[in-house]
């Protein structure tokens, strides 16, 4: 196969595992990039910045205050960041469930993405985390808050994180040329990708079920009892957003890399994409109609806050999704972009409005985050693309797995049902 | 393999979060031979001697104000001063009212709090414990009257609140605001007969109260009772707040989580076997096959 010179390597003999990763460590492509030079002085500002927020606490960078006890890092990094990476749980359920094969290409790249994304979320949270070296404290009991949504959500992040690292981990034996661990960890997918859709399906609705108890805090036109619902409905389209969104730049960025199958399948994936967002999409207004009706919140609509709600469901629900629908009829790629982009601000700003804008909206002053705290956010997700693009140019995520891993998974494919259930 | 896998995970998950409303229940029943406070605010002078009898016995600095504005401004609770008194201006001319953590009978806080660092002690009051607290001021965002703080200029922060003097009341003695208290304006007492003396003075003196106890019902009731000459939204009081304890409007969300975990792999499992290739097999294999259907 014409498989880039860089991945068609043969495995590492023992002795030579050192000399390989020394080889692989060193940076690949060029230093002097546009992103490198916007990124490395972001990551260094935010090295300073957190010097000072732990040395001086959380006040000292920050606009937080007793009123306003979540911002930007929170609202953002956390609750805004896991809606975008629910691309992960469903694309995986897409195709190792409904086997729909034609997604399988860019499974790989989503899966890397929806993992450092949850890594650098947990990163921002323990930046947030005003007594971070007690972080272990729900884990190893002391003490287990059960009725506690947070403490669901903190297990289902580790468990997800752990479910998520082996669903990646066979490209890293790939990687490494471990065949027998290959075969082990691919035989791990089905069970990992069960039991992450479920934990998905809880951690995403759960973080909505995080603002039930500050109903007197939220204006009534975000808080509704459908908050757990309404999260887990949107972060199916806000995570196929993300795809189309990444997907489209990782396939200029990253053009040399790409396996001739994702290069054929790109427009096919992102029309088929589009269409399933869009109707996600409307399931999420008739959803959010309904609680419109039944909450009678008609009575508050005439009023700035008012305008504003509607401006996010109609300009950045409605509007996206009549993009996608008619931007994959059409095959317009233009379209379903704008499309993307429009439904991933739409997902921030609905949850910036329930955790920061919204949130006692009555407040006289109110929360408004400061150059450090969206310097932080802007470093951390610098950090993630980095790393994002260190694997990428080494492992087989966009480009193609070694012949011998190509093999084994299709011998694993075109295995019968009945054998499955009875080993 | 994996099926068996998965029924031990749902197992153990799903108990952890079927046990969390059973828990908040049982707080419940305790809560009327708990104690906590009655504070008539028509006795109030405004002297703000339990602010200081507050900020002594919890080795927090003395509060610092301007006399000249000091009735013309709210001040708030902080991490520094636990306990406010603040004047009022009513439709019966100034009135003073000390507030506090109301320490509900079914906290929010305590039930946000995921390392049950704010805890609602068998004796009445809530508390919080800095080896177990790792700083997520979740307990700030769902605390209906917003009484947690947090110290924001410190690397070591810690949750602040009034703790109804528990260390105190575990000695037998009565929390140092309401012992200092020089015109008798509140009771220290279970809750229960608190109840009693606020409905007895309400009733016995027509016209000198509204006819309302303030935290008897208010988010599920609270451990500090108020009854009061002018309604209670003259005073800096919520009164929108609801009867419900705060804990119940999560309940709906973790009693599904359960059934989540135990539904959703069974479905994704069959939905997977529901579309994969058919198996041209012996009648062994068909036979396999019925079975699991």
């Amino acid at each position: 196969m014409g498989a880039p010179a860089s991945i068609s390597r043969i495995s590492p003999e023992r002795g030579s595992v050192l000399s390989f990763l020394r080889q692989e460590l060193r940076p690949k492509g060029k230093l002097l990039t546009t992103f490198n030079m916007i990124s490395i002085p972001i990551m260094a500002a935010t090295a300073v910045i957190l010097f000072f927020r732990f040395s001086q606490g959380l006040g000292s960078v920050t606009n937080l205050n007793q009123e306003f006890p979540w911002g930007l890092w929170v609202g953002f990094d956390v609750i805004t960041g896991v809606a975008f990476a629910g691309g992960a749980y469903v694309l995986t359920f897409m195709v190792y469930i409904l086997r729909m094969e034609q997604y399988r290409p860019i499974i790989r790249a989503t899966i890397l993405n929806g993992f450092l994304a949850y890594i650098f979320y947990s990163i921002a949270l323990l930046l947030d985390l005003g007594r971070p070296w007690n972080v272990i404290n729900p884990i190893i009991g002391n003490s287990f808050g059960l009725s506690s949504v947070l403490f669901l959500v903190a297990w289902h992040f580790l468990l997800y994180i752990t479910a998520e690292a082996i669903e990646f981990s066979p490209a890293i034996a790939e990687w490494l040329g471990l065949k027998r661990i290959h075969r082990v960890l691919t035989g791990l997918t089905i069970a990992t990708v069960i039991f992450g859709i479920t934990l998905s399906t809880l951690h995403q609705s759960g973080l909505g079920a995080l603002f039930m108890m500050a109903k007197p805090k939220i204006h009534p036109l975000w808080y509704s009892e459908f908050i757990p619902l309404l999260f887990f409905v949107s972060s199916i389209f806000a995570g196929i957003s993300m795809v189309l969104f990444e997907g489209g730049i990782s396939h200029r960025v990253f053009h040399d890399r790409l396996t001739p199958e994702i290069k054929q399948s790109h427009d096919r994936i992102m029309t088929g994409l589009a269409r399933i967002a869009g109707g996600v999409m409307f399931v999420y207004l008739f959803l959010s109609a309904l609680n419109f009706l039944h909450g009678r919140l008609w009575q508050h609509i005439v009023s700035g806050w008012g305008l504003w709600y509607l401006a996010e469901v109609i300009g950045l629900v409605a509007m996206p999704m009549v993009l996608f629908v008619v931007g994959s009829a059409k095959n317009h790629k233009g379209m379903i972009r704008t499309a993307a982009v429009l439904s991933l601000l739409g997902i921030a700003l609905n949850r910036l409005n329930i955790s920061i804008i919204a949130f006692k909206w009555y407040a006289p002053v109110h929360y408004i985050p400061n150059v450090m705290e969206v310097v932080v956010t802007a470093g951390v997700i610098c950090a993630e693309i980095w790393v994002f693009r260190w694997i990428v140019l080494r492992m087989p995520v966009l480009s193609a797995s070694p012949a011998w891993a190509r093999r084994q998974a299709d011998v694993e494919r075109e295995r019968p049902n009945v054998k499955e259930v009875a080993a | 393999m994996e099926r068996r896998e998965f029924l031990k995970l749902v197992g153990a998950l799903g108990a952890t979060a079927v046990a969390g409303p059973e828990r908040a229940e049982a707080s419940a029943t305790e809560l009327e031979d708990s104690y906590g406070v009655l504070l008539d605010v028509s006795q109030c002078d405004g002297c703000r001697t339990c602010e200081l009898a507050c900020a002594e016995t919890n080795g927090l600095p003395e509060p610092e104000y301007d006399e000249d504005t000091l009735d013309e401004i709210v001040r708030p609770t902080s991490e520094t001063q636990w306990s406010v008194v603040n004047c009022f201006d009513t439709s019966a001319g100034d009135v003073y009212v000390k507030k506090q953590c109301m320490h509900c009978s079914t906290p929010a806080c305590a039930s946000a709090c995921l390392t049950k660092a704010l805890l609602k002690t068998e004796e009445g009051p809530v508390i919080w414990r800095e080896d177990k607290c790792m700083g997520c001021r979740f307990c700030m965002l769902s605390c209906p009257f917003d009484v947690p703080k947090f110290e924001y200029d410190s690397a070591n922060p810690r949750i602040q609140k009034c703790r109804m003097c528990w260390e105190r009341q575990i000695e037998g003695e009565m929390p140092a605001c309401v012992e200092e208290c020089p015109s008798d304006a509140m009771v220290f007492g279970k809750r229960s007969e608190l109840l009693e003396i606020a409905r007895e003075r309400i009733h016995q003196n027509p016209g000198d109260y509204v006819s309302h106890i303030y935290g008897e019902h208010e988010a599920g009731g609270t451990g500090w009772l108020y009854i009061s000459p002018v309604p209670f939204e003259e005073l800096g009081f919520r009164t929108d707040l609801g009867e419900k304890a705060y804990p119940e409007y999560v309940r709906p969300f973790l009693t599904t989580v359960p059934v989540v975990l135990i539904m959703w792999p069974a479905f994704l499992l069959a939905l997977r076997q529901a579309t994969g290739p058919v198996a041209e097999e012996t009648v062994d294999a068909d036979h396999t096959q019925q079975m699991e259907v």
